[in-house]
């Protein structure tokens, strides 16, 4: 599958329908969720506040789904100099630094209520989700500051997939040192310990924004290649 | 049925505000997605365009 999207055209032809449809179900996940994550009952320790989990818990999914993409791609791009897997790249950090920012600010909304804190620095997941935020943004600053555009990508790739250590980091950082954060709540031995009326709006939210960042990041490729197709064309009339 | 003035409660300054910021950041990567796209594209159909005039010119 992968292989056969590394084809720019073929991958054109394939995200003119899939975009579409991603948006479409990105939509009907997110009005379900919201609906289900409204209608569920106070927790009976966090109160209200609990309703925050349905759009911070989705969007620091999608900030790590993000990051991870951004490696992956820039480790094909470096390696296989393979122009579609860079400009994949280029096209997914921006996505990753706006759902990264959405999963801090959303976690100090709810970090003041619980914690009596918007923020602190010495809590392992909260530095790790700032780091991540870093990496997106210097990859892009590196990318926009490099006139070469072949070398900024050089350059922003190496950036990209030393970045990567940090997934683990963010991950573990909860077993690894105390921090505020609770600790894993989901995919953990013995089921999850969320009461299963949040855990179907958790996950509709949870799948809307996996979808709408799918839709977010084919149409960014899309623009990407024809961004690059444009200053070919340019170079054409100016020849 | 959801009431949704009362629906946070108390937390209301906390929950509203988080659901505010995802909404803006969500709307904002859609916009600049979307003009993008869109600008882009149109800039390809412009220069195949001009080429095309050119190579024409060219030919008479």
């Amino acid at each position: 599958m992968l292989t056969r999207l590394a084809n720019p055209l073929r991958f054109m032809a394939f995200s003119r329908w899939a975009g579409p449809l991603f948006s479409a179900a990105a939509a009907v996940l997110i009005a379900a969720g919201l609906w289900f994550g409204f209608s569920a009952p106070p927790d009976y320790q966090q109160g209200e506040t609990v309703r925050i989990m349905f759009v911070h818990v989705p969007a620091a999914w999608v900030a790590l789904t993000a990051y991870a993409a951004l490696g992956g791609a820039s480790f094909v791009s470096l390696v296989f100099r393979h122009a579609l897997a860079d400009i994949a790249a280029r096209a997914v950090a921006p996505i990753g630094a706006i759902f990264t920012l959405m999963a801090l600010v959303t976690g100090s909304f709810w970090g003041r209520p619980m914690w009596g804190a918007w923020w602190v620095w010495g809590d392992a997941r909260l530095v790790s989700m700032l780091v991540l935020f870093l990496l997106f943004v210097g990859y892009l600053a590196l990318r926009a500051s490099i006139e070469d555009e072949t070398k900024a990508a050089r350059a922003a790739e190496i950036l990209a997939i030393v970045g990567l250590i940090n997934l683990p980091v963010i991950k573990f950082s909860v077993e690894w040192w105390n921090t505020l954060h609770q600790g894993e709540s989901l995919l953990r031995k013995g089921g999850p310990l969320v009461a299963s009326v949040y855990l179907t709006p958790l996950f509709l939210m949870g799948g809307g924004y996996m979808a709408i960042f799918a839709a977010l990041w084919l149409a960014r490729t899309r623009a990407e290649v024809w961004r690059r197709r444009a200053l070919t064309l340019r170079d054409r009339g100016a020849a | 049925m959801i009431d949704l003035a009362h629906t946070a409660g108390r937390y209301g300054a906390y929950v509203w505000p988080a659901y505010g910021a995802s909404a803006v950041g969500l709307v904002a990567l859609i916009v600049d997605t979307l003009t993008r796209a869109r600008g882009w594209r149109r800039e390809v159909d412009r220069l195949r365009a001009e080429l095309t005039l050119i190579e024409s010119d060219n030919a008479d």
